[in-house]
């Protein structure tokens, strides 16, 4: 691969449309010598944030659109995930390891995306979420 | 409990109840919801009080699985009981490491390790 390769897809807020969006850059990834851990960290953050794109950003309405880029070279990949919903503040979500917090639901899924990917960061609004993985080998050479 | 479209494998070791999951992957909202109530129905109506939750054949978990196991856990010891987990492979591990549930729940290696004194 010399130049990067552009997916794009335009799904309804639903989560089995989601799965599928996430088969195909998984399967992308695979292709491109991508590592087990790599594909697992990848797989990972996709469902966060795709789920996350479905259920606090459109809030389930099936009218809004998840939007998904995915950019592929062949040391890295790149997703942006955008929805159509009001956005949030990360910095506003809980700790979910306090221990006031460690039963409640929220905020692992972040924590997850943060651990596993070389880089996430959301836009101002809080509606655009991108997602970078290096692969691992070129993460050792750093 | 319904037997179609079983989400858990479920096996009777003296009074200990070992739940197997049947799932590679816990991912899915609808794949959630259904463990979810499987688990929950150990406790609320089959009264089970010991359990082990065995991960053997799982190989992805999202949050939203980590979040009905919060749940499992809680209803297991409002009820009185011990719930244990075992057979968590590394990667799964380390999901529970990340975000500090591997100090919430009491996991062990093997089943075996899991029966022991439980």
């Amino acid at each position: 691969m010399t130049k990067p390769v552009d997916h794009q897809w335009v799904i309804p807020s639903d989560t089995a449309a989601g799965q599928e969006v996430q088969e195909s850059i998984i399967k992308l990834l695979e292709q491109n010598d991508f590592s087990d851990r790599d594909v697992f960290g990848m797989r990972l953050a996709l469902e966060e944030g795709i789920v996350n794109a479905i259920k606090h950003g459109n809030r389930m309405d099936i009218s809004k659109k998840v939007h998904v880029d995915c950019k592929l070279s062949e040391d890295h990949v790149r997703v942006v995930i955008r929805d159509e919903g009001p956005g949030f503040k990360p910095e506003e979500v809980p700790d979910p390891t306090a221990d006031e917090n460690i039963e409640r639901p929220c905020g692992r899924g972040i924590m997850l995306m943060r651990a596993f990917m070389s880089l996430i960061e959301y836009n101002d609004k809080g509606n655009v979420l991108t997602l970078e993985k290096r692969k691992e080998s070129s993460e050792v050479k750093q | 409990m319904a037997a179609a479209n079983k989400r858990l494998d479920i096996q009777e070791v003296g009074d200990v109840t070992i739940a197997s999951f049947l799932d590679k992957k816990i991912l899915d909202e609808n794949n959630i919801q259904m463990v979810g109530a499987e688990l929950f129905g150990l406790v609320e109506e089959d009264g089970r009080m010991r359990i082990i939750l065995d991960f053997t054949n799982v190989e992805y978990l999202s949050s939203a699985a980590l979040g009905k196991l919060i749940t499992m856990e809680k209803k297991v010891k409002t009820a009185g009981g011990k719930l244990r987990l075992c057979g968590i492979r590394p990667e799964i591990y380390e999901v529970f490491a990340i975000t500090k549930l591997n100090k919430l729940f009491d996991i062990k290696d093997t089943q075996e390790d899991a029966l022991r004194g439980l």
